[in-house]
């Protein structure tokens, strides 16, 4: 990314941010655990009514990020407002009523129903949905008397979610849902929060799938190491690598690759292990030059495939790591 | 997906309309209720912990109400040695044949007299075959036995008694013998009352400490810590729910014990219902306590095993706690299981009104107040 780009924004969110109201803001937030900084200075703000992720890759301290400003974690540092309110000021149990939360650990209790639970979930807040409505609007309908230990993964996960819809809150805190789900359970979970987010509802969603971040989130906050590295809409972090197209590659043969920086059409080259990956602007002039490289350096073409960028290739061009490998 | 989403407006209207949403019927349903509830849920479809509770006290009641049993007491088993003169049954002076003194000890009840040369019976001696051997000798009896043996001084004092009279001693008063063997007064009378409430310490600690550290390690007490639950009715929940165990438990020990046993309640069960609840509360409250704070199984097996330990010794639950030097009464007198099991005997083998239990249930209650307190205080929810 460009520092230009940054700077254009970070100015465009102070633009939107002055004719939206934050449904949550944190600044300088940070936490240590012994020798580890987890958190290290973190300023967010999620507006109302928006869906926001928060990717990276394990360990990159989403959870505590989320869990300080579910007021479950307190902060070493930094300040917190949520619906207007901080924690700790004496409204903590109102502010829990306009809360949905679903933690990334929490195993529900096997021995009870699906009704059972979300039930027993629905007790606990004032005002929100009737059981049977959430219950249809997480599609456990046909789970609805079977025991929680019996659920499949992603019935689990939609079960975790219903819990934390009980109360029709104001912000939905979904900490990795679909991690570890298949295709189709991740889809059904999509679903779910999309649904959510048109009846008005702010989201701040935890995930290191960057299928998940581009499709459900308004804006995404890309986090490494306790900091948030790049910040923005997912289209506007993709355009900022100022590529169409990301060419990998493998030869036999070695090849020098500083020289395929200077080729027409390349921005970036990165090499790891013995893939080639090329961030390209302009495919037409790049795909010619970079053959005709390959041939000049003797070396014989075993594969080559290209794909749009990705939010994933933000967070490679950025750290130099896959978002998958923690 | 899609087409609901026609049903929302934009933004800003739906957050208005959030805003005014109506609380529906289910807004009523009260969370002490739904927890108290999903406790008793979860307990009763877990088998192993409805045996634990139900099924083994009368198992252990049984075992033990067998190997302590009345039986007929044992008899005194002697040995008389042949006498070494060959005529030997002859009435040789101021003693008796061998055989002669065998009839006259079997006509007591109370011994078992056999003949036998002297190696035999100093072998059965020996061995504990035989309690004590009985020997002529000039001008009279010679008995050997080890004094050590309980069994043996008993027989000693049973066939010299038989002997003396065989030989024409009489009482010089009378004496008549009272029996006490009847309900009310057996061991198994004493032990049920404590099994009792062994039981309600078990299953109250035992039950609350393994669902509450379960409940902390698979992270659901830090969900619900993000919910607008009122804490204390998480843990008023765990009290509850051990109230309808409650019933059961004590319930089944009772009609068991007396169906198989016949041991009978002498008091009213209103106040032995009473009794039991203030003992469950008091187990329930120090079950949370210990559970307040471990994040694994083994921890807080450690720690109920700690707190429970000395209570199994020292509480009276198999042998009366008078046993223990005075100087550790005071101390003994203290312990919930103490206050709860001389309760329980008051009101079942005595029948005693729930007014002499008064301290020991001031005691309870106190360690349930206390416990309870001092639980929410230090509870850790993540
Ligand atoms: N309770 C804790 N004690 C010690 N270290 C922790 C604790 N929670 C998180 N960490 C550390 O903080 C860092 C961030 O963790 P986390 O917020 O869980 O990351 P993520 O959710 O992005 O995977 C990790 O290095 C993790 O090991
Ligand atoms: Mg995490």
């Amino acid at each position: 990314m460009r520092p230009g780009m940054i700077q254009a924004i970070e100015e465009s969110n102070d633009l939107n941010s002055t004719s939206n109201i934050a449904a949550l803001r944190c600044s300088k937030l940070t936490k240590r655990y012994n020798d580890v900084t987890a958190v290290d200075g973190i300023d967010l703000e999620v507006r109302n009514g928006e869906c926001f992720g928060l990717l990276g890759p394990n360990g990159a301290g989403k959870t505590t990020t989320v869990e300080i400003l579910e007021g479950l974690t307190p902060a070493d540092g930094g300040l917190v407002e949520i619906l207007g309110q901080s924690w700790g000021a004496g409204n903590d149990h109102m502010l829990r009523q306009r809360l949905g939360v679903q933690l990334q650990e929490t195993q529900l209790a096997d021995k009870l129903t699906v009704e059972e639970t979300v039930r027993l979930f629905r007790s606990f807040y004032t005002r929100g949905h009737s059981v049977d409505e959430v219950i249809g609007l997480v599609e456990l309908e046909e789970k609805r008397s079977a025991r929680v230990g019996k659920l499949s993964g992603g019935q689990k996960q939609r079960l975790a979610v219903a819990c934390a819809l009980v109360s029709d809150p104001d912000i939905l805190f979904l900490d990795e849902p679909t991690t570890g789900l298949d295709p189709q359970a991740r889809l059904k979970l999509w679903g779910i929060v999309e649904h959510f987010g048109k009846s008005g509802g702010t989201t701040l969603l935890t995930t290191h799938y960057m299928e998940e971040a581009t499709r459900l989130c308004d804006r995404v906050a890309i986090m490494d190491h306790g900091k948030v590295i790049a910040l923005g809409t997912p289209a506007e972090l993709i355009e900022s690598l100022e590529a169409d197209q990301i060419v990998e590659l493998t030869t036999r043969g070695e090849l020098e690759s500083s020289t395929f920086e200077r080729l027409a059409g390349v921005r970036a080259v990165r090499k790891k292990e013995s893939v080639l990956s090329l961030t390209v602007s302009d495919i037409g002039a790049a795909l010619p030059a970079l053959l005709g490289e390959i041939t000049r350096q003797k070396a014989e073409l075993v594969s080559l495939t290209t794909h749009q960028a990705t939010l994933e290739d933000v967070f490679v061009s950025m750290t130099g790591r896959m978002l998958r490998d923690g | 997906m899609a087409e609901a989403g026609g049903e929302f407006a934009t933004t800003a209207a739906a957050a208005r309309e959030r805003g005014a949403r109506q609380t529906r019927p289910e807004g009523r349903l009260s969370p002490l209720v739904q927890l108290t509830l999903c406790r008793t849920r979860e307990f009763l479809r877990e088998p192993e912990a409805v045996f634990w509770v139900f099924i083994f006290p009368m198992l252990l009641a049984c075992a033990l109400g067998i190997a302590f049993r009345n039986t007929a007491p044992d008899k005194a088993r002697v040995a008389i040695e042949t006498s070494e003169s060959a005529a030997g049954s002859q009435r040789q002076g101021n003693t008796l044949g061998a055989d002669e003194t065998a009839r006259a000890l079997n006509q007591s009840s109370s011994v078992a007299a056999e003949v036998m040369t002297s190696e035999k019976a100093a072998q059965a001696l020996r061995t504990g075959r035989v309690d004590l051997v009985v020997r002529q000798s000039a001008g009279g009896f010679e008995y050997r036995f080890d004094p050590t043996r309980p069994e043996s001084r008993m027989a000693r004092l049973t066939a010299d008694d038989s002997i003396q009279r065989a030989m024409g001693r009489t009482d010089s008063v009378a004496i008549k013998d009272e029996r006490v063997t009847e309900p009310g007064a057996r061991y198994i009378d004493f032990l049920i009352p404590g099994l009792i409430g062994m039981n309600l310490m078990g299953s109250g600690m035992w039950g609350l400490g393994f669902a509450v550290v379960q409940a902390r390690n698979r992270k659901l007490l830090k969900r619900l810590a993000a919910t607008p639950m009122r804490r204390s009715h998480y843990l008023l929940s765990f009290m509850f729910s051990r109230l309808l165990f409650l019933v059961f438990e004590v319930v089944a020990v009772v009609v068991f014990a007396w169906l198989v046993f016949g041991v009978a309640v002498r008091g009213s069960v209103i106040n032995l219902a009473i009794i039991a609840l203030i003992g469950a509360m008091a187990f329930a409250g120090l079950g949370l306590l210990v559970a307040s704070r471990p994040k694994t199984i083994e921890g807080v097996s450690g720690l109920m095993n700690l707190v429970m330990l000395p209570m199994w010794l020292l509480s009276g639950t198999f042998f009366s706690s008078a046993r223990f030097p005075a100087f550790l009464q005071p101390l003994i007198r203290a312990l919930p299981l103490t206050a709860l099991n001389d309760s329980l005997r008051a009101v079942i083998n005595e029948g005693a009104p729930l007014s002499v239990s008064a301290t020991a249930l001031i005691i309870l209650i106190a360690w349930s107040g206390v416990s309870f307190m001092v639980a929410l205080r230090l509870f850790r929810w993540q």
